[in-house]
């Protein structure tokens, strides 16, 4: 037992010489520097490469006003800022997306940029990616990248089919849609499948091809849903092909967009509508041999319009250097610096400069496709509907859920997201 | 019962267990299967147990792309401590819950329980205000300071069954024979102790090693983050995964945890029964 007080001060010596260097950091330096941090959600190898590099050059260029790049993570960002604007502790630029925003901006959190934003930046994207970032008149974002919905196809069978291939100046129709699926549809292949674990976004985002909207603003600014003609095109074209045709794989309803990949390369579906970046998975992935292209999506009444959620950079609204933040931001935006970071994402930039940059409109793995949708992407429709978190959860994905298995029928459909969704949203606009 | 109906009825629950087992396992095999397999074969729409191609390639990018090392010091920093300051703290109160029993003995115990059930989200904006308050945001020390107080509630209630199941007529020898409380604590309770303390500590260490949220939100500079925020770094916005070297931290992440259980699994096991019948 004498060896007790040898053991305590042993682990006291142990503890202490663990946290050595344990404690915080300060923030500005003594200098006069002026330190900023850049929490930033990249996290495929070359976006992180292109942004740190982008922070090293900006850091070399200006001496006075360092930026610390911070590795945030996508899961649970929400949660984590929240946290940190309610402790005053935030970053002072925020990489998110813009359905997060609404929340942050309607709660004080973020810095209105409208008088911070230099003309350039302000010219260069365009209004309708502004309209994404912009709550009540303010503007609480930078729209950066995005990424529309396309179908990746199997090379092989689509030709091998005797399709009309479509392209973005002529894509198919939603019926046309259909009768191709029907077409790919052989024993052991389905013409698409719909990865839809989470159905409500890529439902809305792409019902807008066909004149969806669902979401509908009154003059007193109060939002109701409606389920309109345009709003059945996109979810009754799925549930036929699920359902009545057998040319959409009813076992890939439940599965997430990665998960449809092996079955796509083992030729079990012909096509499968994925975001923009999943190329990237498919270049990694795809045996050797598998030749795939890139089409875009159905059109309807609406041509190729198409929801979407871009990735932003926003300033806090605590941050004591707001200017020198938006100088950061549009120093990474530039037209060059904005091509690195998409490429590097696999997406597509908002600004319109960025944007006609020849790297991004090659025909390999399908960039010409993808910049060619550029123009029709439009915010997702329920983008600043406050409640619409719990509409979503709550209400639609389970009626979607239903109705693409089969287990409730249109009216059904209906009734409950626009009854049960409209006493949601009632809650919220009180 | 008859010997046939007993061998009959034996070899049911060995192939309930191996059932079990082969559940539990499932997850982790896969999962080292995953960290060996080349991109090609993570596509693959006839995966296999076995790598067709196996590589190493998974482990060189995870270390390559995410500074797992420096991660995993910083986890193990964190989970050591929280778990040493955490018996420290359970163990004297453990004893005095399990050893006067009364009404604030009952109520200490009725809100370790219910502690149990409040949600990370609930508490962690005013925990953040009183780190912030006390400048331990974005410190281990900070962080070490939340695992204890997390933990702490579940190892008293641990210890506190471990410390009844020691015969008070252990103690009360010692007092006859002059011995004082502390040395009582010391000498006589604290060796038998000893298993419970071990697989308190063991609880402790786990939770503290597997924590992801407290991590996320109170820990900023990537010097600081820990090893499950790391991980994180391999995911992409709706659930994208860059699979093989996720698979392949992941692994590396769970060995501590195996190793830390296959030493003192025998200790563990002991101290669970320990008390348990009379003799």
């Amino acid at each position: 037992m004498r060896r007790l007080p040898t053991l305590a001060a042993a682990v006291t010596t142990a503890l202490a010489l663990l946290l050595t260097g344990c404690s915080g950091e300060g923030d500005d330096g003594a200098d006069g520097t002026i330190r900023l941090s850049f929490q930033s959600l990249a996290w495929q190898k070359e976006s992180v490469d292109a942004n740190k590099e982008l922070v090293r050059e900006w850091n070399a260029a200006h001496p006075d006003i360092q930026v610390d790049y911070v590795q945030g993570s996508w899961d649970n960002v929400h949660d984590q800022l929240l946290t940190s604007f309610e402790g005053g502790e935030a970053p002072d630029i925020i990489h998110d997306a813009s359905d997060d925003l609404a929340d942050f901006a309607y709660g004080g959190y973020l810095a209105d940029l409208r008088a911070l934003l230099p003309d350039r930046l302000t010219r260069d994207i365009p209004r309708r990616s502004w309209d994404t970032t912009t709550f009540g008149g303010g503007i609480y974002g930078v729209p950066f990248l995005q990424e529309p919905k396309v179908l990746i196809a199997n090379t092989r069978i689509l030709e091998s089919s005797g399709v009309r291939i479509p392209t973005p100046e002529k894509p198919w129709s939603w019926p046309e849609f259909r009768q191709v699926t029907e077409k790919l549809t052989k024993k052991g292949t389905y013409g698409v499948a719909w990865p839809l674990k989470e159905p409500v976004s890529v439902t809305l985002n792409l019902g807008l091809s066909a004149g969806g909207q669902l979401f509908h603003r009154g003059a007193d600014g109060k939002v109701t849903i409606r389920f309109e003609e345009g709003d059945r095109v996109m979810p009754g074209t799925v549930r036929d092909q699920v359902g009545a045709d057998g040319s959409a794989s009813r076992s890939a309803l439940g599965m997430g967009g990665s998960d449809t990949l092996p079955g796509f390369f083992g030729g079990k579906y012909a096509m499968v509508p994925l975001g923009f970046s999943y190329r990237q998975q498919v270049v990694e992935q795809a045996p050797e041999g598998f030749d795939w292209t890139v089409l875009p999506p159905p059109a309807g009444s609406g041509g190729l319009a198409q929801g979407v959620s871009p990735q932003t950079l926003s300033v806090a609204e605590d941050s004591p250097h707001k200017e020198e933040a938006v100088q950061f931001i549009d120093f990474l935006l530039r037209p060059a610096n904005m091509v690195r970071l998409a490429k590097g994402d696999w997406m597509l930039p908002t600004g319109t400069e960025a944007l006609a940059d020849p790297a991004l409109h090659t025909e390999e793995n399908g960039w010409a496709t993808g910049a060619a949708l550029a123009r029709e992407l439009r915010p997702a429709p329920a983008q600043s509907v406050r409640g619409y978190p719990e509409w979503k959860d709550k209400v639609a994905t389970p009626a979607l859920q239903e109705y693409y298995s089969g287990a409730i029928g249109t009216g059904e459909l209906k009734k409950r997201l626009v009854d049960d969704g409209n006493r949601v949203l009632a809650r919220y606009q009180r | 019962m008859s010997l046939r109906t007993g061998r009959t009825a034996r070899a049911g629950q060995y192939a309930a267990l191996l059932c079990y087992l082969v559940f539990l396992a499932f997850p982790f095999l896969w999962l080292i299967s995953t960290a060996f397999k080349p991109a090609r074969e993570l596509g693959s729409l006839h995966p296999t147990w076995i790598p067709e191609d196996p590589t190493l390639e998974n482990f060189r990018q995870a270390f390559d792309e995410q500074p797992l090392l420096r991660a995993a010091a910083n986890s193990l920093t964190a989970a050591v401590c929280a778990a040493l300051i955490a018996v420290v703290i359970a163990t004297p109160m453990a004893y005095v819950m399990a050893r006067h029993r009364g009404r604030l003995s009952t109520a200490a115990t009725g809100w370790v329980v219910v502690s149990q059930a409040f949600p990370f989200v609930l508490v962690i904006i005013p925990l953040f205000l009183v780190l912030k308050y006390l400048h331990l945001i974005n410190s281990l020390w900070g962080l070490i300071l939340v695992y204890v107080v997390w933990s702490l509630p579940f190892a008293l209630w641990m210890l506190a069954g471990y410390v009844r199941a020691v015969p008070p007529e252990l103690e009360e020898a010692a007092a006859v024979d002059g011995a004082g409380k502390a040395r009582i604590l010391v000498s006589v309770t604290a060796p038998l102790l000893a298993p419970g303390i071990v697989a308190t500590a063991l609880f402790a260490f786990i939770t503290a090693w597997n924590e992801f949220f407290f991590a996320l939100v109170l820990l900023k500079t990537p010097e600081k983050q820990t090893l499950p925020v790391v991980l994180t770094h391999f995911l992409g916005a709706e659930g994208v995964a860059d699979l093989g070297p996720l698979a392949a931290a992941a692994f590396l992440a769970t060995l501590p945890s195996l190793v830390l259980f296959a030493i003192i699994q025998k200790r563990i096991t002991g101290g669970l029964t320990a008390g348990a019948v009379k003799h």
